[in-house]
C-alpha cells in the first residue's frame, strides 16, 4: 500500500526527520489560507499516487497566497496519469544549495533492508541506476543488529557529503530506519534530501510503501489508503477478499492461484493479442463456492470493457463438480448475458464437465485444455463464437 | 532415492488442531506420509487422527524423533513457530502459512543462517515425492514417480504442469514449491543443485514468475553448473508494473523482474521456454 507524499512525510517528521511545515488542502481557499500562513513563496503540489508530477504540471511555485490560490485551482481536480488530484500539499518554498537521495528497501536477494544513498538527488533512483550505477552507495541492515551509526557515515562519505552535514545525516538515517521498522515499510524514501541555503539538511519529498501482509498490526496506517487511486472494482475485491488488478484487455480472467492467474492472462494475450488480451488479474483463491464465485462475476463484469469470461480452475483439494455447481447458480445470481468459457482440471473434472454441458445453456461453453480455453475466450470476445 | 523428503521422513503438523492443520495433516495420512504427531500449545495429550498432540515442537521431536515439520500457523503466530522449529534443530522446515510480514520473514531468514534448519516456503504449497510421501498441499493423485524433477513458485499453475506430465507418461521425482514470497527460505538454484545431485532425477521443469531475481540466479546456475537438461515457463508476461500479481513477490519493480528479461537469460543458458505451460512435457520428450 502506497502513502501519498504528505502522509509519508508527516510519519518520516514523527520520527525526527526535518521536514518542511506545510499542511495538506482539499480547495483553492484552504490553499489561500495555509500560504497566507505560512507567509512567502510556497509550492503547491498535487497529492497523486504517480510518479512524474512535476512534469505533468501537478507542482508549482507561487509567489504569494494569491497565486497559490489560483494555480490550486488548476491543479485540484486535475488528471495526473488518469489519477483525479483532490488534494493538495501546501510547503513553504525552500532554497536549497544541493539535492540527494536517501531511502530504504528490501533487498529480496539478501534478505535484509538496504539503505541508498546517492548525490544525484531528484531524480528517480532507478534512473541513477541505470545511467549512473556507481552514485549509488548501499549499506545492507542486519535486522538483528539495525543500522549502526558507522554505516550511515559510510553513505555520507560515499556520496562526498561535507563533513559539516554528517552528524545531522546520521540521524536522519536513523530517523527513517526507525520510521520504516515501525511501519513495517517495504519502501522509505526521502528524495530529495536537500542542503538549504543556510546549511541546513531537509526533507522536501518523500515516499512510503507499507507491507500489505502487515497492515493487520497498523490500523491507523491501514486507514491511510487512498480508495479514490483505485478502481472501485479492486477495493470491492478487497473486500471479498478476491485478489483483483483491472488491465486493459476485453477478456476478464477468474483463476485460483496468482501464477496460474498470471498464465491464464499471459494465454488469453498469446491467441488475442494486445487490443483483445486479458481485462483483468483475478486469483479467487481456494475453495471457488458459489457466493466467491458470484462475487468474483460481478467485479469483473464492472468493467465495460469485458467481451467474454474465462473460468480455468485447478480443482485439486477442491472438486470439480462443486466448482462447476457453483459457477451454475453464480451465473443465475448474477444474471450474465456474455459468453464464458468455462475450464476445469483436476479432481472430478469429468462431473464438472457434464455438470456444464447438460446445462445446455447457449452462453455457456466448455474446453478441455488451457489452449483451447483461451482460443475460444478470444474468439468469443470476437463475436466469432 | 529424492528430494528434501521421502519415505523414510518422520514428520510431525504445527498447527495441527486448527481447521487447514488438521484437514491437511488427514490428507498427508492418507497418501501414506509418515505423520508422527502435532503440535499445538495448550493442546498437548489430545489426539488428531491418532497421532499425539504436544504444546511444544522440542518435546514432539524428543518423543518422535520427527526430523521434519510443516506449519500452519496465522501468519500473526507464523515467525515464532518458525523460530521454535528452528531452535528445535528439525532439519527440514515446511511453512505453508502465507500473508507473514515481510519484517519477520527476514528476521527468520537471518537466524537460519547457520542453524541446522533449512524451510521452504513461506506461501508455498510443499512438496511431493510420489509414493513415498507429500509435505505439503498438493494434491495427492496428479503425481506419479518418475524421473522428472520440478521446481516451481507457484501452486495451482504447478499442479497443471505436474498433472499434463502425468498424463503424458512423465513421472516426477520429487515436484517442490519454494513459494511466491519476496523473501523465502529455499530458492531455485538451491532446488536445482539437489535435482542435479539427486540420481532418481534425469530432467527437471523450472516453473517461475515475474518479480525479483531468483529465476536470473537459476539460469546462471544451470550455466555453470547443471548437465540434466531444463524446460521452462514465466508467468506473467502481461502483467503490468509496479502491482502486485496475488503473490506478494510477484511484482515488477524499477523496470526490473519482468518475464522478459528472465525467459532471455533462461533461454541463454539453454532453457527450453514454453509459450504455453501445456507444452512442456513435449519441450522434455
Amino acid at each position: 500500500m502506497n502513502l501519498h507524499e504528505y502522509q509519508s512525510k508527516q510519519r518520516f517528521g514523527k520520527f525526527g526527520v526535518p521536514i518542511p511545515q506545510g499542511k495538506v488542502a482539499a480547495s483553492p481557499q484552504e490553499v489561500y489560507e495555509i500560504a497566507r500562513e505560512l507567509g512567502g513563496p510556497v509550492v503547491v503540489k498535487s497529492q497523486v499516487l504517480v510518479g512524474g508530477r512535476g512534469k505533468a504540471g501537478g507542482i508549482k511555485l507561487a509567489q504569494d497566497a494569491d497565486e497559490a490560490q489560483q494555480l490550486a485551482e488548476t491543479i485540484l481536480g486535475m488528471q495526473i496519469k488518469g489519477l483525479t488530484v483532490r488534494k493538495v500539499l501546501v510547503d513553504p518554498a525552500s532554497k536549497f544549495v544541493k539535492e540527494i537521495y536517501l531511502g530504504i528497501v528490501n533487498d529480496r536477494a539478501a534478505g535484509k533492508p538496504v539503505m541508498m544513498a546517492s548525490s544525484e538527488g531528484g531524480v528517480e533512483i532507478e534512473e541513477v541506476a541505470r545511467t549512473n550505477p556507481k552514485a549509488i552507495i548501499r549499506e545492507q541492515i542486519d535486522p538483528f543488529l539495525g543500522l549502526r551509526d558507522y554505516q550511515a557515515r559510510n553513505l555520507a562519505s560515499g556520496i562526498n557529503l561535507p563533513r559539516e552535514h554528517w552528524r545531522a545525516f546520521v540521524k536522519i538515517a536513523q530517523s527513517l530506519y526507525a520510521c520504516y521498522l515501525d511501519s513495517d515499510a517495504v519502501l522509505a524514501e526521502i528524495n530529495p534530501l536537500v542542503i538549504t541555503a543556510d546549511g541546513q539538511l531537509l526533507a522536501l519529498d518523500g515516499k512510503m510503501s507499507i507491507d500489505d501482509n502487515a497492515l493487520f498490526r497498523h490500523a491507523d496506517l491501514a486507514e491511510m489508503r487512498d480508495t479514490d487511486a483505485e478502481p472501485e472494482a479492486e477495493t470491492q475485491a478487497r473486500a471479498a477478499d478476491i485478489s483483483y488488478v483491472k488491465l486493459d484487455g476485453q477478456i476478464g480472467c477468474m483463476v485460483n492461484g496468482a501464477g496460474l492467474a498470471m498464465t491464464t492472462m499471459d494465454m488469453t494475450k498469446l491467441f488475442g493479442g494486445e487490443e483483445i488480451g486479458p481485462a483483468n488479474f483475478l486469483d479467487i483463491g481456494g475453495g471457488a463456492q458459489a457466493d466467491k464465485v458470484a462475487a468474483a462475476l460481478r467485479i469483473i463484469l464492472s468493467d465495460p470493457n469485458v467481451k467474454s469470461i474465462l473460468v480455468n480452475i485447478f480443482g485439486g483439494i477442491t472438486r470439480g463438480d462443486e466448482v462447476a455447481r457453483g459457477i451454475l447458480q453464480a451465473r443465475e445470481q448474477v444474471g450474465i448475458n456474455l459468453p464464458m468459457i468455462v475450464r476445469l482440471n483436476g479432481t472430478n473434472a469429468k462431473e464438472a464437465r457434464e455438470i456444464i454441458q447438460n446445462a445446455a445453456l447457449p452462453n455457456l461453453h466448455y474446453a478441455e485444455t488451457l489452449t483451447q480455453a483461451a482460443q475460444l475466450a478470444v474468439s468469443a470476445a470476437k463475436g466469432e463464437l | 532415492m529424492a528430494i528434501l523428503a521421502d519415505k523414510n521422513t518422520r514428520l510431525i503438523v504445527q498447527g495441527i488442531t486448527g481447521r487447514e492443520g488438521s484437514f491437511h495433516a488427514e490428507k498427508m495420512i492418507e497418501y501414506g506420509t509418515n505423520v508422527v504427531g502435532g503440535v499445538t500449545p495448550g493442546k498437548g495429550g489430545e489426539w488428531v487422527h491418532s497421532k499425539p498432540v504436544f504444546d511444544t515442537v522440542k518435546s514432539a521431536v524428543d518423543a518422535t524423533d520427527a526430523n521434519a515439520t510443516i506449519i500452519y500457523v496465522n501468519p500473526q503466530f507464523a515467525a515464532d513457530a518458525l523460530y521454535e522449529a528452528i531452535d528445535a534443530e528439525v532439519p527440514l522446515i515446511v511453512c505453508i502459512t502465507e500473508g507473514i510480514p515481510v519484517a519477520d520473514m527476514m528476521k527468520v531468514y537471518s537466524y537460519l543462517k547457520g542453524s541446522k534448519s533449512r524451510l521452504l516456503g513461506p506461501n508455498c504449497p510443499g512438496m511431493l515425492t510420489p509414493g513415498q510421501a507429500k509435505v505439503g498441499i498438493m494434491p495427492g493423485y496428479i503425481a506419479t514417480p518418475g524421473s522428472v524433477g520440478v521446481v516451481s513458485k507457484s501452486g495451482t499453475l504447478t499442479y497443471e504442469v505436474v498433472y499434463a506430465l502425468t498424463n503424458k507418461g512423465m513421472g516426477q521425482s520429487t515436484c517442490v514449491g519454494i513459494g511466491g514470497d519476496p523473501i523465502i527460505g529455499t530458492n531455485f538454484v538451491d532446488v536445482l543443485e539437489m535435482f542435479e545431485n539427486d540420481p532418481a532425477t534425469e530432467k527437471v521443469v523450472l516453473i517461475g514468475e515475474i518479480g525479483g531475481r531468483a529465476e536470473i540466479d537459476a539460469a546462471e546456475y544451470i550455466k555453470t553448473h547443471m548437465t540434466k537438461p531444463v524446460a521452462g515457463f514465466i508467468a506473467g508476461a502481461t502483467a503490468p508494473p509496479g502491482k502486485r500479481m496475488g503473490h506478494a513477490g510477484a511484482i515488477v519493480e524499477g523496470g526490473e523482474g519482468t518475464a522478459e528479461e528472465k525467459i532471455n537469460a533462461l533461454r541463454a543458458a539453454g532453457v527450453r521456454i514454453a509459450a504455453n505451460p501445456e507444452e512442456i512435457p513435449g519441450l522434455l520428450g
